[in-house]
């Protein structure tokens, strides 16, 4: 298998160079087509950095970004626009990703336009299909949809473009637990079927666990450990990787909690 | 220990105009002393109305048709017009709702709502001993004593969701309600909210807690008892080892089978989640352990 996208030692600073602070540091990572692999990390860890970045939605401040080939990191107008043709996003917040005044038909429409008329017909039947909602969805208003429902709508919008690389950034994370394992069996069936590389970011390693067949796992804007799902999760090499799965609560043992540890950590700096 | 908290037939109605909503049907809770009670279920279950109800912030569309809450043997009654006495609201129960976290004044300081929070119940308190005693509790509580001068910007998601808690036990409530405290939250700050609730416990500054979630693996950590909630009724209650080791009702059944671990065993197989099951066998009666 060959790598569909790769990044090569990117880095991300915000503000200047005096104040600047650090979310991304020279981070290199490969995406192997037609694989899930998931950044995992707590929160400020820099991973939805890495996915804006990806995205093109924000640009790097050093470092390469290379997609089937191609040089990717500083696109503009058309260039960029067919770039988001291969790569689709969908985000973490269902809620307040739609147009409240659009139905879901009308929303759908909107992509339809940039493939044609008569493909875009044809996609449109095809992505429901692939997310498991028929024709009945189209008339509804958003807020007649339940989260799980918005979010498969939400990936049926990215799969109308038939993107090459999904990325799905914190994409369960608003969900129920219960609503959150059809989504990721949505993206398993996109990995299985149609060859899609996906690019998924979360903070729960049981998610992880379940989907991914790569994890890179990243601390304070670098990455600390990267390897196959077997690899990281079932022999952790770093600490940090270590003390995350160490925290994850489990559903059938307790873990450990100590009250003396609370102070240790809480400790100013 | 004796009994904190019995709540008795609860029903809680939402009027919506055309067609009422019964989100909570005739439901009965107990909490003992220094206990947790985690109540969990499907969005739309009802779990974050019951806990509304029984922390006396019931507001329209929502209204309290029936029930009974009995705290430390002082009977009050929620149904109907029944009047809840204000002294109650934050002194006897304190709710910490939904993503409190996000909805600190971004212009304030944290001191300013900590006076606030005490001003509103004591007219008298001065400044200096509410911030007094609120500096004492958050450094007794693990956090720095710096975050009381701070904006909420200058703090992390889980020390601001820590400092709420704190803040809304500042008037040491007998029965604190908390509403996915640890959602939003990354595993490590999660582990560290359940490790301050407890400790919370065990110094006696509350006296229960109703921990309401979605996340069954948060509750199996932090709970004494479950009670999984299906459209407005509790469909299976008990202690917390029993409901996720041998669950019986197919709701508990199904909803603990679509629980992601990271264990060996789950990134082999598919799980179907709540889809695979029959929805229908959800009604089937309620099982109560013990």
């Amino acid at each position: 298998m060959s790598a569909i996208y790769a990044a090569e030692h990117i880095t991300k600073t915000f503000g200047n160079a005096k104040t600047g602070v650090h979310a991304v540091r020279d981070v290199s990572f490969e995406l192997e087509e037609a694989q899930v692999t998931t950044i995992v990390g707590e929160s400020g860890s820099g991973k939805s950095t890495i996915a804006r970045m990806v995205l093109g939605l924000m640009p790097v401040t050093s470092g390469k970004l290379i997609f089937r080939g191609k040089d990717v990191t500083r696109l503009s107008g058309r260039a960029r626009t067919e770039y988001w043709r291969d790569v689709q996003a969908v985000f973490q917040d269902p809620f307040s990703a739609f147009n409240q005044f659009f139905t879901v038909g009308k929303l759908l429409a909107r992509s339809m336009l940039l493939v044609g008329r008569e493909v875009g017909q044809q996609r449109l039947e095809e992505s429901l299909g692939y997310v498991g909602m028929d024709r009945s969805v189209l008339d509804r208003y958003p807020h007649q949809l339940s989260g799980g429902q918005r979010q498969r709508v939400m990936i049926a919008r990215a799969l109308m473009m038939r993107p090459k690389l999904l990325v799905a950034d914190e994409a369960t994370s608003m969900l129920d637990a219960s609503l959150r394992v059809n989504i990721l069996n949505v993206l398993t069936d996109l990995r299985n079927e149609l060859g899609m590389t996906i690019l998924f970011i979360t903070h729960d390693i049981g998610q992880a666990c379940y989907l991914a067949d790569r994890v890179l796992v990243m601390e304070h804007g670098v990455m600390v450990e990267q390897g196959t799902t077997d690899e990281v999760i079932f022999n952790p090499q770093h600490e940090y990787t270590k003390r995350l799965l160490a925290d994850v609560p489990k559903l059938h043992e307790a873990i450990a909690i100590d009250l003396d540890d609370l102070h240790q950590i809480a400790e100013p700096k | 220990m004796g009994t904190l908290v019995d709540a008795r037939h609860i029903r809680g109605v939402y009027y919506t105009g055309d067609k009422d909503v019964v989100a909570v049907d005739d439901v009965s809770v107990k909490i003992e002393e220094g206990e947790v009670l985690g109540l969990a279920g499907e969005s739309g279950s009802g779990k974050t109305t019951l806990g509304s109800i029984i922390a006396l912030i019931a507001r329209p569309p929502l209204h309290v048709e029936r029930g009974t809450l009995e705290i430390d043997g002082q009977v009050q009654e929620l149904g109907g017009d029944a009047k809840v006495p204000r002294t109650w609201r934050g002194a006897v129960v304190s709710m910490l709702p939904q993503g409190a976290m996000n909805s600190l004044s971004p212009t304030k300081r944290i001191r300013q709502l900590v006076y606030d929070v005490m001003r509103s119940h004591d007219r008298k308190v001065s400044r200096d001993e509410a911030l007094d005693r609120a500096r004492e509790r958050i450094t007794t509580l693990g956090l720095p004593a710096r975050v009381l001068d701070a904006y909420p910007h200058q703090l992390s998601g889980g020390m601001k969701q820590r400092t709420v808690t704190i803040i809304s036990t500042l008037l040491n409530p007998r029965l604190l309600v908390a509403d996915e405290p640890t959602s939003a939250l990354d595993v490590t700050s999660q582990k560290i909210l359940i490790e301050m609730l407890l400790e919370m416990l065990e110094k006696k500054i509350i006296s229960g807690v109703i921990f309401v979630t979605h996340d069954l693996p948060v509750l199996r950590t932090v709970a004494t008892k479950i009670a999984v909630m299906y459209e407005g009724r509790i469909v299976e209650r008990g202690p917390t080892a029993v409901m996720v080791d041998e669950p019986r009702h197919p709701y508990t059944q199904a909803l603990m089978s679509s629980v992601l671990a990271p264990e060996p065993k789950y990134s082999k197989i598919r799980i179907e989640g709540m889809s695979s099951f029959d929805r229908s066998l959800f009604d089937a009666p309620a099982v109560i352990h013990g």
